[in-house]
């Protein structure tokens, strides 16, 4: 319980800050609201460029804004000096990487809703009956992003490096998400149902099930020191 | 201590001439003993160096990457960071090769020099991996955090590149084909040719690692002795 406890208490403190102007998410849905829009430039005007391609562009918008997020919520407890205070607190390395993957999760979920939800309005995609499906593959996603970008925001403040490079070392590593995401929200868009993806979500199971074990263990040596 | 470096250094003079006569023995075999494939002509032979290539990137570099990542984290021994920082040198450079052999072969045979099929994203997702790896590792300055936040990636890394395939490997197969695989039976000369070229570069890997691991070793050596000569200038404790 303890432990939860902890990990709810920086959960807590992150979103406080958040709500009190630290305004990540605000850079976070303009990003991914401009990728969204850039995109479109890239089509032919009034081509009907397929749903395929278009959740693509759904993906891509969720992956870069969702890279700020990441970024900061580790970068702002270094630059205050602050992470060194959470490190020396009584609190389970575990419940510390718990807290902030879940205030980053929440951050990451909420600005991909308004991502799809201006995605399906310019592009005109009627989402119909498949928004409960969506949402399910939204959290999915956000899991398995939140889960290797809290980790590698780590490891990128360990190393101060600038959130392009923090870009470079999760992009790869998201690549499975990416397919898996991009393939669902294609058949749900299309009117098919989350059970007509087949193994596709499952696949986004074991990729966030596989990750979220392996950081855990791996969290207390990135933060070591 | 001297004994010992100079029986290391005889066996690593051995190996680099059996390595060095290797290759020279795969390259006639790839080029003069093989016969020529009879649909692709002469291009094929480049299969010599593209295969060998891609067997060490896809299997021994990264995988010792992965369990001297384990090694390090578990023991806290700076030697394995080492030896694990040379493999995935050496496993980029394969990657490389993989990535620039394959499509010198592809444009003339297949028509185009990329295809999005699974063994091709894959290795060049690998390929972004470990660059990924070694970026890292250019920043992180030196010693036991580098090596800490080294072994986290080499372990995370490793770990997703099945996944990768796994991912895209459903998804081409549910699109439509463009390129199906070479699939030529193969001469038993081929084979051979093959299976001593193979032998060249795994050897030549091994070769690699452990000068690469040994210039690492002296180069942090060398800097200890700078610290300790620095600290001995400033009136420290004598060496």
């Amino acid at each position: 319980m303890a432990f939860l406890s902890q990990a709810w208490a920086i959960v807590r403190k992150d979103l406080l800050t958040e709500l009190r102007g630290a305004s990540t998410i605000v850079s976070m849905v303009l990003l991914g609201l401009l990728v969204v829009l850039v995109f479109n430039f890239g089509a032919e005007p009034g081509a009907d460029s397929a749903v395929l391609a278009r959740s693509g562009v759904l993906w891509a918008a969720f992956l870069f804004s969702g890279v700020i997020a990441v970024g900061r919520s580790f970068a702002s407890e270094k630059e205050a000096g602050c992470l060194d205070g959470l490190l020396l607190c009584p609190a389970d390395r575990g419940a510390i990487y718990l807290g902030k993957l879940i205030g980053n999760l929440i951050l990451v979920f909420a600005t991909g809703v308004v991502i799809l939800l201006f995605f399906t309005v310019v592009y005109n995609v009627g989402i119909g009956a498949g928004w409960l499906g969506l949402l399910l593959l939204l959290v999915l996603a956000s899991v398995g992003l939140s889960t290797l970008g809290t980790l590698f925001a780590a490891v990128a403040a360990g190393v101060r490096a600038r959130d392009a490079l923090l870009t470079v070392f999760i992009f790869p590593l998201l690549v499975p998400l990416v397919i898996a995401a991009a393939h669902t929200s294609t058949l749900l868009l299309a009117g098919q149902s989350l059970g007509d993806a087949g193994l596709w979500p499952w696949l986004l199971v074991v990729y966030d099930a596989v990750f979220l074990a392996v950081s855990f263990v791996v969290f207390d040596f990135v933060v070591e020191d | 201590m001297e004994g010992g470096q100079k029986r290391r250094g005889l066996a690593t003079g051995i190996l680099g001439g059996v390595v060095f006569a290797l290759i020279l023995a795969a390259l006639i075999a790839a080029l003069l003993l093989v016969p020529r494939e009879k649909t692709m002509g002469d291009i094929q032979r480049i299969f010599y160096f593209h295969m060998p290539s891609a067997w060490i990137a896809l299997g021994p570099a990264f995988t010792v990457v992965f369990a001297l990542s384990i090694a390090y984290l578990v023991s806290g021994k700076l030697v394995y960071d080492r030896w694990a920082a040379a493999s995935a040198e050496i496993g980029v450079m394969f990657t490389t090769i993989t990535l620039v052999t394959g499509p010198l072969w592809a444009k003339p045979v297949w028509g185009v020099y990329w295809t999005w099929e699974p063994r091709l994203t894959t290795t060049l997702v690998l390929w972004f991996i470990y660059v990924g790896y070694l970026l890292l590792r250019s920043i992180a300055g030196e010693g036991a955090r580098r090596a800490r936040l080294a072994a986290v990636y080499g372990i995370v890394g490793w770990i997703d590149v099945p996944i990768v395939f796994l991912s895209i490997w459903w998804w081409r197969t549910i699109h439509p084909r463009l390129l199906s695989g070479s699939g030529f039976a193969m001469d038993r000369r081929m084979f051979e040719g093959l299976m001593v070229s193979l032998a060249a570069f795994t050897l030549f890997y091994v070769y690699l690692l452990v000068v690469r691991a040994r210039s690492l070793t002296m180069e942090a050596e060398i800097t200890g002795l700078r610290a300790r000569l620095r600290h001995r200038d400033r009136g420290g404790d004598r060496l």
